[in-house]
């Protein structure tokens, strides 16, 4: 593999920092990301969780640098891979990040994968083309990697298309897909929103696995709280385009610190409250390309008051410092003391 | 995949059937002379009369006439033409000279249209995007029988390039003008066909996967973008074929190349019914052939097909 220039192997594994991205389109500038703050280690999971339109797959795509442009535009911030800022880098050492360094799995295979070539042909080109390797040995390797996200009979599996696969099958391709030239980072958006709840948990399971097995630092991204609960050790929650709070996955539980949060955490269905309720946030995210005054969020706060709908927007406060806890409320002490 | 060629078979010989029907029901019955409408407007001798009267069985019933028809043309004997030759021989003649001048326009406009139509949709809205559409547009908007003889006249006469006229044994570079000016009619649907294609493409999900993967853009878009879109791209190509066949006719009149289209032109002026009928029955049975080719390479390119 290539060597990068500046990588330095004592240096944080991504740290993302005042990342802002928008898409300027005829209908005006969505600011899709507005300041999204996190940082990710080895071997640990770091959930990113909100609403849909938050801004997530934006995020992710900022990372990878596979974002569509135009529209979409990278206009402020840092994205440090081992202490090197990947938005200053020239495309092709970008690219040879992808992958190799940081790769991906989307949400629906199906789409995801192309469906004009066989899942050998997808998996063996990234040996063919990053490593060199002739079409026998990249074919090998891809029967290799088959056998290592338990995809049944292997052989005789990788000369079928995608359509041929299930879903669950399908999305273990793309994970195989992923971590071909074994990566450091993963991300993960919300690679089993379109499953069954049975194939899902399968799915989390392998990815958890995987993971363990290869020290690697997993972003997972998705809406569903429910989901992050057993696997992640760190949530980010966004809101249009904003991280509003950071903690351990615990602490979040336990007691969130931003109404936000808080709020999601009373939409997720228990057992113990059938035939109740169910808490909805009430409202709407808002227009990206209208983001209200103040806190983006007061519009559908229970907390609410004058100094949140007025300039300038809460910063990240620090909640606690052992744990690290951020949160982006002006009021954030009432709303972890209830 | 056999179960799939031999489907498209069975479907072929039916519209084999549907289709040399329809061009007999045309000629022969329905009217109430049929031997005037073979030969037109021109008085008919009595000589000719029975002559004809034989040689399509008009004494016989309808179904018999069209099986005598269909034998005629199974087995290559069509007749003989009004002016007395063997349709045989002027088919074997005019079909090489024809099929060389339509795949050369073929090729032609396949690879211009394709290569750019994909720049045009890389670059949306960029200056060669605009100006090929204002050219596609001129384009469209020219029938052939202003395009062939400008063509002539400007790169023929004036400036010299090409050989104005070709002979019937024509070489390569005299058929090389009148397939350009073949490939004319259908460069224009056929890159806009490519640029859209490429540019919803562009926009699939599976490109986004690919350059996750660290792929560079030349890859991404020759090999995964590119193969997804020539699928309506080669389904176009086939149904042009038609478009060219009736281009061929004022492209070999102008050019004087002696091809199916000059042949199928001065019969239909000289109202030779039975030269018509046999090469429009070729012609029949070719685009049959096409049409199967056209859906095979769809069955190439298109996996989800293959294994339906
Ligand atoms: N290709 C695009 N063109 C224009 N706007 C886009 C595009 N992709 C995303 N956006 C905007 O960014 C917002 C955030 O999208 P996304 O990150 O996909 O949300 P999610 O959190 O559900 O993954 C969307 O609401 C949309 O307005
Ligand atoms: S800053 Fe105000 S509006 Fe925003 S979350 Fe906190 S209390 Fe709600
Ligand atoms: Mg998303």
């Amino acid at each position: 593999m290539d060597v990068l220039p500046g990588v330095d192997p004592r240096a944080p594994l991504l740290e993302v920092s005042d990342l802002h991205v928008e898409f300027r389109t005829g209908y005006g500038v969505a600011k899709a990301v507005n300041g999204a703050n996190f940082w990710l280690s080895p071997g640990e999971t770091l959930a990113i969780l909100g609403e849909s339109g938050c801004g997530k797959s934006v995020t992710a795509q900022a990372i990878m640098g596979i974002l569509d442009t135009p529209p979409g535009y990278v206009t402020q911030g840092q994205i440090k891979y081992r202490g090197v800022d990947l938005l200053k880098m020239s495309e092709n050492d970008r690219r040879k990040v992808r992958a190799n360094r940081i790769a991906m799995i989307f949400q629906d295979a199906l789409s995801a994968l192309n469906p004009v070539y066989t899942v050998g042909f997808q998996l063996g080109e990234l040996f063919r083309k990053h490593r060199g390797m002739s079409r026998g040995d990249a074919k090998k390797r891809a029967i290799d990697l088959l056998d290592q996200v338990k995809i049944p009979a292997a052989k005789a599996r990788i000369d079928d298309y995608p359509h041929q696969f299930s879903g669950g099958m399908r999305q273990r391709v793309m994970i195989a897909m992923a971590l071909a030239l074994d990566p450091e980072v993963l991300i993960a958006d919300e690679p089993t929103t379109a499953l069954d709840v049975t194939v899902q948990a399968q799915i989390m399971g392998l990815l958890a696995d995987l993971q363990r097995q290869r020290n690697m630092g997993l972003i997972l991204i998705t809406h569903d709280m429910g989901v992050v609960a057993d696997v992640a050790d760190r949530i980010s929650v966004m809101y249009a385009g904003k991280v509003v709070e950071e903690a351990p996955v615990y602490d979040i539980y336990a007691r969130p610190a931003h109404p936000y949060t808080r709020a999601l955490l009373e939409s997720i269905p228990r057992l113990d409250m059938k035939g109740q309720q169910l808490s909805v946030i009430r409202g709407l995210p808002p227009a990206l390309t209208d983001v209200p005054k103040g806190c983006a969020f007061n519009p559908r706060c229970a907390y609410a008051r004058d100094a949140c709908r007025q300039d300038p927007a809460p910063p990240a406060y620090q909640v606690s410092h052992q744990p690290h806890r951020t949160a982006r409320c002006h009021f954030f002490r009432e709303v972890i003391g209830e | 995949m056999f179960r799939y060629i031999v489907r498209r078979l069975l479907q072929m010989v039916l519209t084999f059937f549907g289709a040399t029907f329809l061009l007999f029901a045309l000629v022969f019955a329905n009217q109430k002379d049929p031997i005037q409408a073979l030969v037109g407007e021109r008085p008919v001798t009595e000589s000719q009369r029975t002559f004809l009267t034989e040689r399509y069985h008009l004494d016989d019933g309808f179904f018999t006439q069209y099986w005598y028809y269909l034998k005629g043309v199974l087995t290559g004997d069509f007749g003989t033409s009004l002016t007395g030759r063997k349709i045989v021989d002027m088919m074997s003649d005019a079909w090489p000279v024809t099929l060389r001048l339509a795949l050369i326009a073929i090729v032609i406009a396949a690879t211009f249209s394709v290569s750019a139509g994909v720049y045009s949709a890389i670059k949306r809205g960029g200056i060669f995007d605009n100006v090929s559409l204002l050219l596609t547009l001129v384009l469209l908007a020219m029938p052939i029988v202003v395009i062939a003889p400008l063509f002539q006249l400007i790169f023929g006469i004036q400036l010299g390039w090409f050989p104005p006229t070709a002979t019937r044994d024509a070489t390569f570079w005299q058929l090389l003008l009148p397939a350009i000016v073949l490939a004319c009619i259908v460069i224009a649907p056929e890159m806009r066909v490519t640029r859209t294609a490429v540019a919803e493409n562009l926009r699939a999900d599976y490109v986004r996967t690919a350059r996750a993967k660290g792929l560079t853009r030349m890859r991404v878009i020759w090999v995964h973008v590119l193969r997804n879109s020539l699928i309506p791209v080669v389904t176009l190509i086939g149904v042009d074929l038609g478009g060219l066949m009736a281009g061929a006719i004022v492209t070999e009149h102008v050019f004087n190349i002696p091809g199916v289209g000059f042949n199928l032109a001065r019969a239909i002026r000289t109202e030779d019914g039975p030269l018509v009928v046999g090469f429009v029955s070729i012609l029949v049975i070719l685009f049959l052939f096409i049409n199967l080719l056209v859906d095979l390479m769809y069955a190439a390119l298109d996996p989800r097909i293959r294994y339906e």
